[in-house]
């Protein structure tokens, strides 16, 4: 019982590593730019849902953050980050990098380096009786639930609609893309967009489930990072089914030992490397 | 009209530079007798700047490897040292060339892991293995847990004898790395990897094993981050995880390596004299230094990717003789 515990309480953790990670994989699949500094974006977002709920609700500071969180990313991609990309696959981690340190370190000159959670009152503490022994929380479901859901919409985004389509047109052949009329430019400034919304909400819901402080943004990185390798580059289900293999790992570290939890997942990502480098759900070649 | 062009290395600027560097070198290694030890100690910390710099350049300006966890074997080297002057008992100085072989002895094995991944998940893969050792570090008793270990190997000897023996190893470790990195660069290895740079796929294409040379350059420079390490828990006396495996070693590198001019052994040593400057003033504004840091950085990046030695050399001249380069030797004989 302890372990099937283990296992839904990691598989509901792991679709949390999908939020976080869904971004990251989205704008590597457009721009094949690694932005370093997702994680940090994340923060920065559940930051400005603890700054903005101090004056309103909760519901309203997530909706008016989430949306400056995409223009935040769209004139960065367009103000910064669209020059670097003529110059070489450096410059833009380079870039990114040098984002994850002014955003660290801004955060922790405005609010210091004590650890703050979202404050989501009730809900936080909510639960779910299923068995004598198993109890799902309505958060930890919730921010699942919000995972799946991000999943299937980006899905349908780049499948049906015509945004989605011209941006898979500009990463399949940025050049072909051109000659029909895409403006790439502005096409790799939408996916940042999208990227920096879906990391502000598994910041904001990272920043409802733990406490966090402005260096949390690498730990964040990591496990979307892991997610991303362990599903397999490129594809949306697989970062999705990375995440949930990473907080089942790292929920059954943590029960056989509370310090192992983080190391645990860690070493299913070695795992994954060593045994299956192309991830578990590979993009298929020619798709 | 016949020109005649010939195939040359360095200019006769690099005929006179060797006597200079050899004075330098002299002069450096006198320099304990006359200067008070806290400067002493800055030059120490310079040195191992240069160091880090110079090993993340070949790594990434030469080997193409963007990295981001080399602290992994920064760290390896530091708790190679104690481990063996303090647990084993040996010599400090011994210990100290022992760490960086250590050091390399990890990473060849790693990098059959690492290598899996490419570009920028290279990057965070390298990342996520230095968070492994760490985590593992943490685990083991004898390395002091996650409070860290002190180096007590010296405490027999007086402060001025220490840290003049520790500022000779730093000069002999800084000697040994730039010797040895402009002498791979003269060799085929480095000619191999100047074309894996320039362009990967045409390197491969011409015969170039881009795999085995990176490999063997991501040994290398190992070896020399292992050294650093060592020296960085030699002037600590003290080695902590979250210190020695921080992230903020490779930012601290990068922002060296950008600003100095990526892909050129000048490069570096000028952008990690100009940083060792920057921080020595900036340090007291804490957090904006950092911000100061990060932003100048993306300005390089964009406005200036060529850093400040391609600025002031603009690719005419270098002070190492390692590039071929084709010269007109005479204008229209014959005519």
């Amino acid at each position: 019982m302890i372990w099937t515990n283990a296992i839904i309480q990691g598989l509901l953790t792991g679709g949390l590593y999908a939020l976080l990670a869904c971004g990251l994989s989205l704008i590597f699949g457009v721009m094949r730019i690694v932005n370093l500094s997702h994680g940090d974006f994340s923060i920065l977002a559940a930051y400005g849902v603890v700054a903005l709920a101090m004056h309103t609700n909760l519901i309203l500071a997530i909706v008016l953050v989430l949306p400056v969180m995409a223009l935040l990313g769209y004139l960065l991609q367009r103000g910064v980050l669209n020059r670097s990309l003529s110059k070489g696959a450096l410059a833009p981690l380079l870039i990114t990098f040098a984002f994850s340190i002014i955003i660290q370190n801004v955060l922790l000159q405005v609010f210091s380096s004590d650890n703050r959670s979202v404050q989501s009152g009730r809900f936080a503490s909510m639960s779910f009786k299923i068995t004598k022994n198993l109890q799902i929380g309505a958060l930890p479901l919730f921010t699942f639930i919000v995972g799946v859901l991000l999943t299937l919409g980006l899905h349908y985004f780049l499948t049906y609609s015509r945004v989605g389509r011209a941006l898979r047109a500009s990463s399949d052949d940025p050049g072909a893309a051109d000659l029909v009329g895409i403006n790439n430019k502005h096409i790799y400034g939408i996916a940042t967009a999208i990227g920096l919304f879906a990391a502000g909400i598994g910041g904001v819901l990272f920043g409802m489930r733990t406490q966090f402080a402005p260096s949390f943004g690498p730990v964040a990185l990591i496990f979307a990072f892991e997610s991303v390798i362990i599903g397999g580059l490129g594809s949306l289900w697989g970062t999705l089914i990375g995440g949930i293999v990473l907080g089942i790992g790292q929920s059954i570290g943590a029960q056989i030992q509370p310090s192992y939890g983080v190391l645990a997942g860690h070493l299913v990502f070695i795992a994954i490397l060593i045994l299956r480098p192309q991830g578990l759900m590979p993009k298929q070649k020619g798709k | 009209m016949t020109k005649l062009y010939a195939v040359t290395r360095g200019s006769k600027l690099n005929k006179v530079l060797p006597v200079i560097f050899t004075a330098l070198i002299l002069a450096l290694a006198l320099l304990p007798k006359f200067l008070a030890i806290p400067y002493q100690v800055k030059f120490v910390q310079a040195f191992i700047l240069i160091i880090l710099a110079t090993m993340w350049n070949l790594l990434a300006g030469f080997g193409g490897l963007v990295s981001i966890g080399q602290q992994a074997f920064i760290g390896i080297g530091a708790y190679s040292l104690v481990y063996l002057a303090d647990v084993q008992g040996l010599n400090p100085f011994l210990a100290l060339a022992l760490a960086a072989a250590v050091s390399g002895i990890f990473a060849f094995p790693l990098s059959f892991l690492v290598f899996r991944l490419s570009g920028g998940y290279f990057a965070i893969g390298t990342w996520v293995i230095a968070e492994i050792i760490k985590l593992f570090v943490v685990q083991v008793k004898t390395l002091g847990g996650g409070s860290g270990i002190s180096l007590a190997a010296f405490s027999g000897m007086g402060r001025e004898t220490r840290i003049a023996a520790i500022y000779w190893s730093a000069l002999a470790a800084i000697f040994l790395t730039l010797l040895s990195t402009i002498l791979l660069m003269r060799s085929k290895l480095g000619l191999a990897l100047t074309a894996i740079r320039d362009d990967q796929t045409a390197a491969g294409v011409l015969g170039v094993n881009v795999l085995r040379n990176r490999r063997t350059v991501f040994v290398l420079v190992s070896i020399g981050f292992g050294l650093a390490g060592g020296l960085i828990a030699m002037s600590n006396l003290r080695v902590q995880p979250d210190d020695i495996f921080s992230v903020n070693y490779s930012a601290i590198m990068i922002f060296m390596v950008v600003i100095g001019g990526l892909g050129t052994i000048e490069g570096p040593i000028f952008g990690a004299i100009l940083y060792y400057f920057l921080q020595d003033r900036l340090k007291d504004y804490g957090t904006w230094y950092l911000i100061i840091l990060g932003l100048l950085g993306i300005a390089i990046v964009s406005l200036a990717p060529e850093g400040l030695w391609g600025w002031i050399s603009r690719n005419k001249f270098s002070l190492f003789a390692t590039k071929y380069r084709i010269s007109q030797t005479s204008k229209e004989k014959g005519a």
